[in-house]
């Protein structure tokens, strides 16, 4: 008898995934397989399929086809019981404006036969000086907080997260990450999309990379990172700039990026490309301007990948 | 913070809520129809019968024909040169021009409908005055019927459009609005049964229901004395029954609606005909006898029929009873397909 290694238990398990509109291929053969417990991303420019796959996970819209499993079972044997044990925060929902805090986490509760008491809820999202206000009274980053807010209320054991901090201050980002990493440590399941590869790499234990409907990369964020072949980013100006012919010349330069007066090179070690860019730069008679490094990040793996940047893709 | 109730009262709380925090809403449904009423009642208010206006052109004999006039309780009387008496004839500003004689000439209007009553009431005026001694002089007893005037056919029409409106409009808007903000999406991604969504906007017109009715009924017997003859159980299930027909219809003409223009089309397309068909402001018995049968299955048609045989005619519940089994098939109807068709994202 063959040996087969136990399988963890999936909390999503997709295959071949497919939805056009009409001419747009929203979502290409798509497959995804997220583990109990994990957080898993969704990284990829505007436009490439991530809402309409999480909604597809989330038996909101109807795929062409493929297969889809969540939480063990199908849409069309699961329905409202799989409905049960999910946490959803859509991409643009507004909730009733007219309604208070407390009243809409109370609608929502209503809806699920067990779950988080309200007010504590309320406490762990730190709504609770807004409790009597209007939803139309509310922050950007207050309301995205009370989306998610009607999320957790159900005390759902997967949370799907649909670019819960688009548009939030740097503040308001920080305070929703610390409650989904609270959610995670409790043994709770997410999957999120983002365009903020800060994001993914601070939250998510895995992450894919979609473009155009289809995984392109998948993988840890550090593996991610590590599979450039050049993983550090120097960044500098000259004055006058200097030709690209003698920049790809430069030892241990993978990549030429040219943006504007600024130049971006992907390079294998800083200590291998600096003393010779200081040293070429001399012999052409440029004055150095700025330089800066960082080291590679998924944009720069995306960058790599597909030749575009993640946000203005 | 209390503990949730269970899903449908919660979601016609809601619904509540956010309704009584939308003034415009409030207007619309309340202070509107009474807007409407008095204006109306003004309009068609009962006062002592018109005089005719009538006109003698000036010349000899002209003082002693307008004398004789004047003493009918039904003239009034001008004094006119010739050419302005034609003019005013010709205009219709009065209904007839005495020309004195003699004989006196009258000049009128035949095709006019009170140029044959001023006819009438000028000849004996004016035999009289000539010394016409009338064989018969028979008494005459003014009778009004209660319940005959205008405004008592008027009102029990415009509560019955006032109920189709507020419930169509009310619960198109609410629904369209939930789908263009993803609201109904953000719903159907929780457990929540989506015929509890629909039976709690329902059930939430039934609050405002009650506001709506004593304000319009009672603004009536107040102002105007239309009183209620027939049971009010008989006038509790026939609005019961109208409100759920037309809030039946307004989620089925909001079932796939994407937009507030769109929806708002189709309303008028439902609404437009039961505002000229139904015999809300004038009785549904002018139209053609074979279209009548099929004006009577309207829904409006079947609430303002049984608004008034209880209101006005002071039937009893057995009285509306068909009316009732009708505005029931249409909710039934409406509900059931609006439940099927609805579009949730
Ligand atoms: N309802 C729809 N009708 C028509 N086209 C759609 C619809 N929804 C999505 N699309 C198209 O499908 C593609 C994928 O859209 P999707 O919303 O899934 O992208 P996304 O990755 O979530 O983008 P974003 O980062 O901007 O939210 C886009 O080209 C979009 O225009
Ligand atoms: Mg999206």
């Amino acid at each position: 008898m063959p040996y087969h290694p136990p399988v963890r238990e999936a909390a999503i398990r997709c295959r071949g995934l497919r939805k056009s509109y009409g001419d747009v291929r929203a979502v290409d053969g798509l497959d995804l397989e997220v583990a109990r417990g994990e957080c898993f991303g969704l990284l990829g420019p505007n436009g490439a399929g991530k809402t309409t796959t999480i909604e597809i996970l989330e038996g909101l819209t109807g795929a062409d086809g493929g297969e889809v499993e969540v939480l063990g079972s199908t849409w069309h044997d699961g329905g409202s019981r799989l409905r049960e044990r999910l946490g959803i925060s859509l991409q643009e929902t507004q909730l009733a404006e007219k309604l208070t805090v407390e009243e809409t986490l109370l609608l929502f509760r209503s809806f699920y036969p067990q779950g988080r008491d309200p007010e504590e809820v309320v406490a762990a999202l730190s709504l609770g000086e807004k409790r009597h206000a209007r939803v139309g009274k509310l922050s950007g980053g207050q309301r995205q907080r009370l989306a998610v807010a009607c999320a957790l209320v159900g005390d759902p054991e997967l949370l799907f997260l649909d670019e819960p901090t688009t548009g939030l201050d740097p503040q308001s980002r920080r305070e929703l990450w610390a409650v989904v990493e609270r959610f995670k440590a409790s043994g709770g399941t997410v999957l999120l999309t983002t365009h903020y590869m800060e994001e993914a790499e601070r939250l998510c234990d895995r992450v894919a990379i979609v473009d155009h409907g289809r995984v392109i990369a998948l993988g840890t964020p550090d593996e991610l990172v590590a599979r450039l072949h050049a993983p550090h980013v120097l960044e500098f100006q000259t004055d006058p700039p200097l030709p690209p012919s003698l920049l790809r010349s430069l030892p241990g330069v993978a990549e030429e990026h040219v943006n504007g007066s600024s130049t971006a090179l992907a390079v294998r070690s800083l200590a291998e490309t600096v003393p010779a860019l200081l040293a070429s730069a001399d012999a052409a008679g440029a004055r150095l301007v700025s330089l800066a490094t960082h080291r590679a990040t998924l944009e720069d793996l995306f960058v790599a990948l597909t030749g575009r940047h993640l946000r203005d893709a | 913070m209390r503990r949730p109730m269970p899903p449908l009262a919660e979601l016609a709380l809601v619904r509540t809520k956010e309704f009584v925090r939308e003034p415009e809403a409030v207007f619309w449904v309340l202070v509107f129809p009474l807007i409407l009423a008095v204006g109306l009642g003004l309009a068609f208010r009962s006062r002592p019968p018109d005089r005719i206006p009538v006109a003698v052109a000036e010349g000899p004999g002209a003082g002693a024909a307008a004398a004789a006039l004047s003493r009918s309780p039904a003239l009034a009387v001008s004094t006119l040169s010739p050419g302005d008496g034609r003019e005013a004839l010709r205009t219709g500003r009065i209904a007839l021009l005495v020309e004195p004689g003699p004989p006196p000439t009258y000049r009128l209007d035949p095709t006019r409908p009170d140029a044959r009553a001023a006819r009438l009431e000028v000849d004996d005026a004016l035999q009289r005055a000539a010394g016409r001694t009338d064989p018969l002089r028979p008494r005459e007893e003014p009778v009004t019927e209660p319940g005959a005037r205008y405004i008592d056919f008027l009102l029990p029409g415009l509560l019955g459009l006032n109920l189709m409106g507020t419930g169509m409009w009310g619960l198109g808007f609410t629904v369209v609005t939930a789908r263009t903000k993803k609201l109904l999406k953000r719903l159907v991604a929780t457990p929540m049964r989506k015929r509890d969504y629909l039976l709690a906007l329902v059930l939430a017109r039934l609050v405002f229901l009650v506001a709506e009715v004593t304000a319009l009924v009672g603004f009536g017997w107040l102002a105007f004395g239309v009183a209620v003859r027939g049971p009010f159980v008989a006038l509790a299930l026939a609005i019961l029954a109208g409100t759920f027909a037309f809030a039946g219809l307004g989620l089925l003409v909001a079932a796939r609606a994407r937009t507030v223009e769109g929806v708002s089309g189709l309303m008028n397309v439902v609404m437009l005909p039961m505002w000229l068909l139904s015999g809300t402001f004038f009785s549904y018995e002018r139209f053609p006898e074979a279209a009548r049968p099929w004006i009577r299955l309207l829904p409006l048609t079947a609430l303002n029929d049984a608004l008034r045989a209880v209101m006005t005619e002071g039937h009893g519940l057995g009285g509306v009873l068909p009316e009732l089994v009708l505005l029931c098939v249409w909710a039934a109807v409406s509900f059931g397909l609006a439940l099927r068709l609805f579009r949730w994202s």
